[in-house]
């Protein structure tokens, strides 16, 4: 469905008058999505996930390159092909309420993402379905609460009817009655055929509709796992910054990672995570590992088993 | 509702205090200015006027007693409505004022209204093509006319389009020497164009450049941003979400804008000789036709405190954020 590979972006910045630094906030990313699967990226912020989406989306700022490879269905996604595809095929959760018009009723900017038939319809249909009165069609956006806001935004995208759905950072800020029921309408999306890109820094929500977990680390994927790795002690995980994320959660080890995840202006040429990980050796500083098979996963690391 | 109650009730006060701090500080600077009102109502005559008789006049009209006494016994003519008699004019100032201002509102209106547009419309081309050389022209231009003053301006049109090219007359409302019922409408918006032309291309600017900022701010938005990614764009992008967050701070911004419309229309009047209000003002000042340089700035103070409550009413009105945001 979705495969992007090798995908790179950076900014051309200004550190002092004139002279220009490149910035590299994602580098050589991989990352493949099936039909009907929901794959949830997982990292720290500052980490490049929304810029991911962004890239999918071709709505980058006008001072980021970009290089490497978006596929969709098996083809290329041309900047020409990505426009004709936005919001009709592929659709964005947006992170906040910021993202909504805010001198626009909400109702009209749900009925605008609808491509197949009757606009008025379809968003009656769907508020009703996400629990949204009747009335929330006549409020403009600052008059949502958190919660309402959410489902506003979850609900552009349903009524767009779109194959892919991206969500970025869809549940920050709720409490878990409205997550709980925000998963289960990204399962429910799933299920009827749609795929979702579930962006999240919420490792454990991400867990409970997931079937697959990328692993994001300073721009870039260090491993693609199933959910069931995800279990015990990690031992079935293979990178060793998703086990320290997973014994790092409080119901389990809770033990957290020493130091930090670096900026993009003072990346290595070596393993990202090197720095901070038990396994580096001198190896490790040279080169960037490339991400590999192993045990029906991805790994980014040599020293992985 | 209520609160819309409280929100007039507090800016009537509001323009009552300015109106008594704007009367008071104008009254004492006159006071202390080198004008003798005496002088400044007798004229010429002024020979023919004995030391006594000039001091008879002066304790007629009270100028004797003390300054507070003189402040109350204007300020409660003023309450009843009476603005006391133009010394330049010989009439009522209400009636100077009255009949001047007919003449400035429409050259204020038409170029209030083309620089509106004009600016709004620039600024909008501006924005969207941001980085262009069209951009860059259009701020050019705006930084220019920006930094010229009206007088200059109001000059340099009299010097083409009159002297050199003879398309409009050289100043004046009406053309000299004809009847008042003989003007035709015609020749009225003759003498109308290169004034109201003059003060719109300098407002042109302000409204350019700021709808532009603000323009700019709102593609780089994030709701711009995901209404591309729901797949909208160019002109329907703008249509739908660009115009109406823009419209707004640009319609404030014009009504805001008032009071430099009024102090260019002083400038611009005094250049083309057109009797509106301006030309009275500074005729007023130099002439020290005190009653009626009053009457003109309490006229003033109102019309560009008008402007700024409407300003604020449309917010308050239009922009649905306003309405729970703001108690007063």
């Amino acid at each position: 469905m979705l495969e992007v590979s090798d995908l790179s972006i950076s900014f051309n910045q200004y550190i002092s008058g004139l002279k220009q630094q490149e910035l590299n906030v994602i580098s050589s990313l991989d990352v493949s999505l099936n039909k009907g699967e929901i794959l949830a990226v997982v990292g720290a912020s500052g980490s490049g996930k929304s810029l991911l989406a962004h890239a999918i989306l071709g709505i980058l700022p006008s001072n980021a390159n970009m290089s490497g490879s978006i596929k969709y269905q098996g083809e290329q996604l041309t900047k020409k092909r990505q426009a004709k595809l936005r919001g009709k095929e592929i659709a964005l959760i947006p992170q906040s309420v910021n993202f909504l018009d805010p001198l626009m009723h909400v109702g009209k900017q749900v009925e605008a993402s609808v491509n197949r038939g009757n606009p008025e319809n379809i968003r009656k249909e769907i508020f009703a379905r996400l629990h949204l009165d009747e009335e929330v069609n006549k409020m403009y956006p600052h008059q949502l609460s958190g919660g309402m806001a959410r489902r506003v935004l979850l609900a552009t995208a349903i009524a767009s009817d779109a194959e892919l759905i991206i969500a970025d950072e869809p549940t920050p800020g709720l409490d878990p009655t409205v997550i709980e029921e925000a998963l289960k309408s990204f399962r429910e999306l799933a299920d009827n055929g749609h795929t979702v890109m579930f962006i999240t820094h919420d490792i454990e929500s991400a867990l409970t509709i997931a079937d697959k977990i990328a692993v994001f680390y300073a721009g870039t994927t260090v491993e693609v796992a199933s959910t069931k790795d995800f279990s015990g002690k990690g031992e079935t995980l293979r990178h060793p910054y998703s086990k320290a994320l997973w014994r790092a959660l409080p119901q389990n080890d809770f033990t957290p990672i020493a130091g930090s995840q670096p900026y993009p202006d003072e990346l290595s040429t070596g393993c990202l995570y090197a720095p901070r990980c038990e396994l580096s050796t001198a190896e490790c500083f040279k080169i960037q590992p490339v991400m590999r098979e192993l045990r029906e996963g991805m790994v980014r690391c040599i020293h992985a088993t | 509702m209520r609160r819309f109650g409280r929100f007039i009730l507090f800016k009537g006060i509001k323009m009552a205090t300015l109106l008594v701090a704007i009367s008071f500080i104008s009254f004492l600077l006159m006071k202390n200015s080198p004008i003798d009102p005496v002088q400044a109502y007798i004229g010429a005559d002024m020979l023919n006027v004995s030391p006594e008789q000039r001091e008879e006049i002066a304790e007629y009209w009270g100028l004797n007693d003390p300054f507070m006494v003189q402040f109350s016994n204007w300020s409660t003519s003023v309450l009843s409505g009476d603005l006391g008699t133009s010394m330049i004019y010989r009439i009522p100032v209400s009636e100077v004022i009255g009949e001047r201002f007919t003449n400035s509102i429409i050259l204020m209106l038409v170029a209030w209204s083309l620089s509106g547009i004009i600016g709004f419309v620039l600024g909008v081309v501006s924005a969207m093509k941001k980085g262009t050389w069209l951009d860059r022209l259009i701020q050019w231009y705006c930084y220019t006319l920006a930094s010229t003053p009206t007088f200059w301006m109001g000059l340099l049109m009299l010097i083409v389009f009159s002297v050199w090219l003879g398309w409009f007359p050289i100043g004046l409302g009406v053309p000299a020497g004809v009847l008042t019922e003989d003007v035709t409408l015609s020749s009225r918006i003759q003498h109308l164009i290169l004034p109201a032309l003059t003060l719109s291309i300098i407002g042109v600017s302000n409204v350019a450049l700021h709808t532009r900022e603000k323009l700019v701010d709102v593609l780089e938005s994030d709701y711009i941003l995901f209404a591309k990614a729901r797949g909208e764009s160019g002109f329907l992008l703008f249509w739908r979400h660009g115009l109406r967050n823009i419209a707004l701070p640009a319609i404030t911004l014009q009504f805001a804008g008032f009071s430099e419309l009024f102090g260019g229309a002083v400038l611009a009047e005094q250049v083309f000789s057109y009797p509106g209000l301006g030309q009275a003002t500074v005729d007023a000042g130099i002439k020290g036709d005190v009653p009626l340089l009053l009457g003109i700035v309490i006229f003033s103070t109102i019309f560009v405190f008008a402007g700024n409550l409407i300003a604020d009413l449309i917010y308050y009105i239009v922009d649905p954020r306003m309405k729970e945001k703001r108690g007063t």
